[in-house]
Parts: C-alpha cells; structure tokens; sequence
C-alpha cells in the first residue's frame, strides 16, 4: 500500500458547526492511527461569514497544510463557491443538492473582490455564474461529485427512528457531511461513532443523536456511492498519541511549571489559552493539598501585565497572554519590569497587523516589536516555538529564564500554531524542570538591599511578605534599595547590570535551546516560529526531488546568538530567510548580527499560512537559480 | 509587638515643596500603620507618579512606586497574589481619575480587599500646575493660560458609581481625622477609597489651606472664617449600609451622591458610605478555589526536587486519542 497523504476540507457559516465537524473528521481518523494536521480559518465575525477548516490526514507524520483538496464538503453555496477551484483534479465534492441553482448574486458574504475573480474564472470556462458551473467546471477537470440532499436524509431518518423532531434537525447536517465523507473514505464506522461521542460528551442526550445520525449517513454513503478513489484505512495505533490544540500547549505548560497567576484581556487569538486555564483553575498536586491558578479577566491589557507585575513582586510565577494590540499597549510597563528586573512571562500569540489588521488570520508580524517594545534600553529574552509540542516544553523554559535572569520574557507563538489541530505525543511534565534562580524564603541579615551587586550581576529576590525583605522599586532609576537614585554612576552600575544578564543568558542556555540545527547544505534556510513545519514538510518533498537545503531554526531570538548561529553557517553558499511576515523582520536581525547578507526571502502576509508545497516551489526555483532574491507567497483562501 | 510610628519612616530625603499636604498624608499613613501595629514586611504601598508616587519611599514597608496611571492594576495584582499582605495605594488625582480612570471603575466592579488614597489638589503639580481632573471648569490657577475649558470630575461620585464598597473624604491637614479615616478603610473588607484635599502650595492658588478654612469668607458677627470643611459624623450622617436589602442599599448609595455634590461652601470629610455586606474579590474567589485563601499564589508549593509537582495527566487524558 502506497503512503497516504490527503486533505479534507468542510466549510460553512461561522457558528454552523464547521469546527465541530471538523474535530469529529480530525478525532475519527487520528482514532484510526492516522497522523492528522488540521487548520481553521475564519472570519472575524460571530455568525454567518465564511470558514473552513482543512484537515490533512496521512499515515506519515505531517506538520502542515498542502495548495489543495482531496475532498471538499460543503453544505452551503459560500464553500463551493470559494473552494470547488483548489480541489484537485482527481479529488471530489461532497454538496447539499439543493443549492445547485444559487447564484453568485445571491450569496451576500461573497466579498466584492473575490467575487470579480471567481466570475472572471467562470466566464473563462464558459460556465454561467452559479453552483453548478462552478461544479460543472470542476467535474470538467476530473473532479468527482457526490451530491446530498441532507434534507432527504434527515427525513428518512425521522421516519425510521420514528422522531420527528429530527426533520429539521438541521445544525446536524455537519454531522452528516462528516459521516458521508468517512463512508466516501473508507473508514470503519467505530471511530467515527467514538469521535462523535467524545465531541459531545457533555450532552449524553445530544451525543445519542448524533451518533444515530452518524451512523445513518455512513451507512448511507457506503450504499449509494461508490467508493472514492482515495481511501484510508486504519494503521497500528502508537500509544500516547492526543489531539491537541495548539494554544492547549502553552495553557497546560504553565500548569505544569507552576504559573499561578494569570491576567488577560480577551483577544484573538490568545485568550483561549486564559479561558483553558480559568476552566481548569483547581490544579490537583502530588502530596499535597490542591493548588489553583487566579485567572483575572481585566479592563484592558494594560493592567493586564500591572497585575501581572505586582503578582510576580509577590513571588508568584505570573503571567499574561496576548496579541499584538494587546501587546502594544503592555509596552509601557514591560519597560518597568525591566528596570525593576521583574521575572514575567508573555505569552504573544501574533496574529496579522498593523493595527486590527487581519484579526483572526495567521502572522509573524511582531518580532521586531517584541525585541524592541518599551522605551529605553532594558534586557529581555524574545523565544520563538515552532509547534504545539514545542510550546508546552519552551513555556516551562521561559519561566525558567524568567526567575534566573529576573526579566521580562516574551514567548512568541501565533494563530497558526494556536488554531491548529495536530496529533501530538503526549506532553511529559517530567521532561520540564522548574528553576527559581535566586528566589529568597528566607532572609536572616537584616541589611537586605534588593539590587545589592552579585558576581554574575543578579541580585538575590526577596518577594513582598517576606520578614526583612523589605525593598523598594520604582520606575525612576534606582539605588541598591530601590530608592530614586539620578546619580551617573549608579546609573551605568544598574544599566550595566541589568543588560549584563544577556551575556549570561547566552552563555548559559544550553545551545540546543537557543536554535535548532536541522542540517546545513549549500543552501539554508532560517526561519524561526511556526514555520518550521511547513519548511521540514517542504524539505522532505525537496530531498525525494533530488534537492538538497538545510534548516536552522532559531529559537532564541534577543539576545541573538550570533557566534552560535554563525559557526553553523560554516561553508553555507546561500541564505534563504522564510518567515510570515513583509519585512523579512528575522532577516533584519541576520543581517544585523551576522558578518553576511540573507541571499533570498521568502515571505508571506496574506494571514494564511504557508503550505509545503507553495515553499517546496519557491525553494526549488531558489536552488534552480530562477528565482529572485524575494518571492512573496500567497495560496490560500 | 508595640509599634512606633519612627518604624514606618524611612531616611529617605523628601523633597516636597515646604507646606505641601503631602507632609500630612504620609503622617496619617505611618501613623495609622503603627497604631494598627501591621508588621512592617506584611505591608505594601503602592505608588503612582507625580509627586504623590513618592510617598511610597518615605514609607518603611514594601514600597512599589509604579506608572502614571496604573498603581490599581499593579497593587490589585500583588494583593490578589498574596492576601496576607494589607496593601495601599496611592496616587494623585491626575494619576487616578485622568489617565488611570478606566482601571478606576474597574477596580470598583472587583471590589479587592485593599485601600486606595487619591491625593487631591487640582493640578498636576510635577509638571508645573496643569489642570487636573478636579479642578472646576473656569478656575486659572496660578500656571494655567487660560481657565480651565473642563468639568471636573467628582472622585465620590465615580467610587460610588463604580462599586466601591468604602468611600471616604479626608483632609490632609487634619491628620487625626485621615489616620483615622486610613485605619478603617484599612479595615474594610473590600476596596475602600479615601479622597483626600490636598492643598497644592506651589501651583493650586484657588483651594488652598486659607480657602478650605474659610479665610475669605468671615462671618460678620463673630469675625471668624467660616470653615469650608466640616465632617458628616457631627451632622448625623450615616453612611453604613446595614441590611442586606437593595432599598436600604439604594438609600445610601443615593445619601452619598447628594452629600458628594457639596462643595464651595460646604464641604463635606468623613464616611460617605460603607457596605460591609458586599462580597469582596477574595470571598467571591473562595466559592471558586475554596482553598484560595490558605494556599494563595505567592505561597503555593510547585516543585520538588527542581521537578514540578503539578499533576496535569487527567487533562492530557482527556486530548490523548
């Protein structure tokens, strides 16, 4: 049996059930030991606007999306209309019968722009401007139908459960489509049914239900249709395996690594990581009573990260998470961390700019911002995870750095890796260790000073409570108390002191922390942040074509390592930068660090995120020398 | 433990203009400390900036002088970390009803156990006398161009507004009357917020010391000034809510908005209005975390051995497949 590798995509209106369905797709094949990599793409909007998510399934490891579909289910005109173009020539639909006659005109979300481009398309072909000739244009290529009524099912079905509740039952029919594409596909019925039941184990009621209209439609797709050509069929199960969320990481990280306190103000895409907390706020403890995490919802971010400081002046390992709005209004007070050498975590999960920008799409667009943010020159380490596995483990590692460099650490993570759904192998918290640095319990002498001078420049912490610890900060300069001190040379002692932690930090993160060295070639690639799994995923696909590129990862951002990044460099010819973002901002920091230039970038903005195989083309053109020294990527819907 | 009020003091040099109300609040600060006998490491003060966020240095205790603006958040943050601590804020009225208002009003709806002083004076003085949120619409002080094109705002009425449970005015010159005042906001279970006329020397030449004691406006008879200030216990006033009922709440809330729109002639300092039966942040947490007050974040155990200690399995049960 050859590799299977294919791409199911649902869509539907905002609020109809797309994500749910689509985590039935995602639970009932990774059910069957298959490797699932799922993306959700959306509007910002409550109800009614379009969104997908495309679930790419394999028995192999898979660690993004491809430019296409295998099989398209659509129960609205807005996905056939949007999608039927990128399905593959031998890939199929899955469409509600009845909507073969709507119009372009008729479907309002349509935007003005995409709606030109798809009418230009259809004239091309000859098609008038509906459903069927956008289907007609695709059955053209190759492309297999399957047309549903989902009404006709549901009636069926309440005739023979003898409920006739279930006739227009209606918010099922993502559940039907689901049900159909797995019959299509050829999966055994049992994990659909353990998937459906899991999505809704909250409701035993509902879950019946739907369960009984799961196994209706699968049944009923396995009669009337003939089989797909693609089929997947289960594989041996690997233990420990779980379907995650990738902002599931970062929350269940900070449990693990005893974050406390946690404050937020609710934004895209991060706030999920608060609310994951906040539902899970009583923490059960090995030998001891059961410990708990505040979550505090505040006004604005602003006092998000205010509260974020006096809690961690208290000892409490605290935290904030956001976006990049949010995290533009944190820059004030980042800076009085920093003065003060506060150890907090922010958790920055990018998403598209400037301003509002593409609210609830995919950007690395704040790197330069995080490195920067605050007025005035003060330490801070910026650490990139590159996945949802990543992103449990490097949490543990930013507190960590956090208590041992007493400073301000902002943990970049973005929407893609926050709204993936991937299998994932269980997160091991033995595998995270818990580092406090020079965090007192106890202070005996009575002449504590706060910011008294320590070899390696950190001072030991006292925290608020403790008996003689008493200390001062402010956001003025300040003495060894803590006192407002503008005397010069106290003043180079404490900015000297405070920035001599990045040479530590460089010195002491292990170098396999700081980047990740996945094989240099003549040509390689660095990048840092979600991308990598696109770019390992590109580079599997180059090395069966005959081409061969390495691939740095940088993981530690600021300080930059630059000794280590260009001793790996050694005998590399060309450069390739690839990040999500218009500025090549980590090619800037090459540039800036290293005694070379970045050759070629390969960037994106659009908000969605790159698939293999658009960097696989643009790669290649590279190493074929065809290609200029930018390219800009821009697939995707 | 007998404390002294030298122990809250520090050596710190002060350098507030001679004859600031300052001088005053800080006073009525350590002293109410000393008197409460608080052991100097379970307290925290909290600081704004401007010339108030420096009262957080005089202070022997924990002293955390923080942003324009942003002392609430940051207090809030430590007080809701640790309970034990008994913290106070402070900041001017520029820092806490101008650039600081948003967390004002929230600060009300949450309703933390912990105390905030607004040091009054209509101007922000370390920038040399701009208008501030209090100061009436009309009034030139000293450095201002032109009067000033804003109304005021009225800091009572807000607290009472956002959800304070414990709302008091004092007066910096009457530092018996603000101890007083400080030690049973300090008291309170919940957020109680002190308002506090403070006469600017250098800048506020409208409400200054003369002025609040009446000094312009003699009574013909006795050829004595009239005093602007009096305080609401000598005229009867009750501010406490009683029972647990939203018409006896409505009453007092409703007493307090009237009394607070006194001014000019009148001016009133003391209690405005108390609810001791509101719940506080921490006691509505406790219905959540039963245990939060025991076992709070600053004082939870997360490790062992450099390992954590923190058992997430059921939830990685949950995702595994």
């Amino acid at each position: 049996m050859s590799s299977i590798d294919l791409t199911w995509v649902i869509g539907g209106p905002q609020g109809g059930g797309v994500e749910t369905a689509a985590n039935i797709f995602a639970g009932a094949c990774a059910g069957c030991g298959l490797k699932v990599f799922g993306k959700r793409e959306f509007y910002s909007n409550i109800k009614g606007e379009h969104s997908y998510f495309g679930v790419r399934v394999s028995d192999k490891i898979v660690r993004s999306n491809v430019s296409g579909i295998t099989m398209l289910v659509g129960f609205d005109a807005e996905t056939i209309f949007r999608h039927a173009d990128a399905v593959f020539d031998d890939g199929a639909i899955v469409y509600e019968s009845d909507l073969s006659a709507i119009k372009t005109d008729e479907v309002h979300t349509l935007d003005a722009q995409f709606k030109k481009r798809l009418e230009i398309y259809l004239s091309s072909k000859n098609k008038p401007f509906t459903i069927q000739g956008a289907l007609d244009a695709a059955k053209e290529r190759g492309v297999t139908l399957y047309p549903v009524s989902f009404k006709e099912i549901l009636g069926n079905l309440s005739d023979e459960t003898n409920n006739p509740k279930m006739r227009g039952m209606f918010r099922m029919q993502n559940v039907l489509a689901v049900s159909i594409s797995i019959g299509l596909l050829g999966l055994p019925p049992e994990t659909l049914l353990k998937s459906v039941g899991s999505v809704f184990s909250r409701k035993a009621e509902v879950a019946e239900m739907n369960k009984t209209a799961a196994n209706y439609a699968y049944n009923f797709s396995t009669v009337k249709y003939s089989k797909f050509k693609y089929q997947l069929s289960p594989i041996p199960k690997e233990d420990h395996i779980m379907l995650a969320q990738g902002f599931q990481s970062t929350s269940l990280g900070k449990i693990a690594c005893g974050c406390r306190f946690q404050s937020y103000y609710p934004i895209t895409p991060a706030s999920d990581e608060s609310v994951f907390l906040e539902s899970n706020e009583i923490i059960e403890v090995e030998n001891n009573r059961p410990g708990s995490t505040l979550v505090v919802q505040t006004e604005d971010e602003i006092s998000a990260i205010g509260m974020v400081i006096g809690a961690s002046l208290t000892g409490a390992r605290s935290s904030t998470s956001t976006s990049g709005p949010g995290f533009s209004l944190m820059a004030e007070a980042l800076g009085w961390a920093g003065i003060n050498e506060v150890p907090l975590v922010l958790t920055l999960y990018q998403r598209s700019g400037p301003s509002t920008g593409l609210p609830t799409r995919h950007g690395q667009d704040d790197l330069q911002f995080a490195i920067h943010a605050g007025h005035g020159d003060f330490p801070r380490i910026v650490y990139a995870s590159g996945d949802t596995e990543e992103g449990f483990y490097d949490t543990a590692k930013c507190f960590n750095f956090a208590d041992i460099y007493q400073i301000p650490v902002i943990h970049m993570m973005d929407k893609f890796i926050a709204s993936t759904v991937s299998t994932v192998k269980r997160f091991d918290p033995t595998k995270i260790t818990i580092e406090r640095g020079k965090l007192l319990q106890k202070i005996d002498e009575p002449d504590y000073k706060r910011f008294r001078p320590s070899p390696d420049g950190i001072s030991p912490r006292s925290r608020l409570g403790l008996e003689n610890g008493i200390f001062w900060n402010t956001g003025d300069e300040s003495d060894e108390s803590g006192h407002i001190s503008e005397d010069p040379e106290n003043r180079i002692y404490k900015m000297d002191k405070r920035e001599h932690k990045m040479e530590l930090a460089l010195e002491q993160i292990p170098k396999e922390d700081q980047a990740i060295n996945y094989g240099v070639s003549d040509y390689c690639i660095l990048s840092w942040g979600s991308t990598k799994g696109p770019i390992l995923d590109a580079i599997e696909m180059l090395n069966k074509a005959g081409y061969k590129v390495g691939f740095i990862q940088i993981k530690m951002l600021h300080p930059f390592p630059t000794k280590y990044i260009q001793s790996m460099l050694t005998g590399v010819k060309k450069i390739i930068d690839i990040e999500a973002n218009q500025y090549g901002q980590m090619g800037s920091l090459l540039n800036e660090y290293l005694d070379r230039k970045v050759d070629y970038y390969i960037l994106k903005y659009t908000g969605r995120p790159m698939t293999c195989d658009e960097l696989f083309d643009s790669i290649k053109k590279i190493i074929d020398n065809k290609a200029e020294k930018k390219q800009v990527l821009k697939y995707g819907v | 433990m007998v404390s002294n009020v030298a122990d809250y003091k520090t050596e710190v040099h002060n350098d507030w203009c001679p004859g600031c109300g300052d001088f005053g609040i800080v006073s009525a600060i350590q002293m109410a400390m000393a008197e409460m006998e608080i052991p100097r490491h379970k307290a925290a003060i909290f600081s704004g900036v401007g010339c108030s966020g420096k009262t957080s240095h005089y202070l022997n205790v924990y002293g955390v002088h923080t942003l324009h603006g942003r002392v609430l958040p940051f207090s809030q943050g430590a007080k809701l970390a640790n309970p034990e601590m008994t913290v106070v804020a402070v900041g001017g009225d520029g820092d806490g009803l101008g650039i600081g208002a948003g967390h004002f009003v929230a600060a009300g709806r949450r309703n933390v156990d912990m105390t905030y002083l607004i040091f009054n004076n209509g101007v922000y003085g370390l920038t040399k006398g701009q208008a501030s949120p209090t100061l009436k619409l009309g009034l030139k002080t000293k450095s201002l161009p032109e009067p000033n094109v804003n109304q005021s705002v009225n800091p009572i009425a807000l607290a009472i507004a956002s959800g304070f449970t414990f709302v008091a005015r004092g007066y910096a010159y009457d530092v018996r009357q603000l101890k007083d005042l400080i030690i049973a906001a300090i008291k309170h279970r919940g957020l109680s917020f002190l308002d506090v006329l403070q006469p600017c020397p250098t800048y506020n030449d409208i409400n200054t010391r003369d002025w609040f004691s009446g000094m312009d406006n003699i009574d013909e008879m006795t050829n004595k000034p009239r005093p602007r200030i009096y305080k609401l216990e000598d005229v009867g006033y009750d501010p406490v809510v009683h029972i647990d009922s939203p018409a006896e709440e409505n009453e007092k809330l409703t007493q307090a908005l009237i009394k607070s729109n006194e001014w000019d002639s009148k001016i009133p300092t003391g209690i405005f209005y108390q609810n001791d039966i509101a719940q506080s942040y921490d006691q509505r947490m406790l219905e959540r975390i039963p245990n939060y007050l025991e076992n709070p974040p600053a004082y939870q155990e997360i490790s062992a051995g450099g390992k954590s200690i923190s058992d997430i399995s059921k939830m990685l049960d949950k995702l595994e497949i």
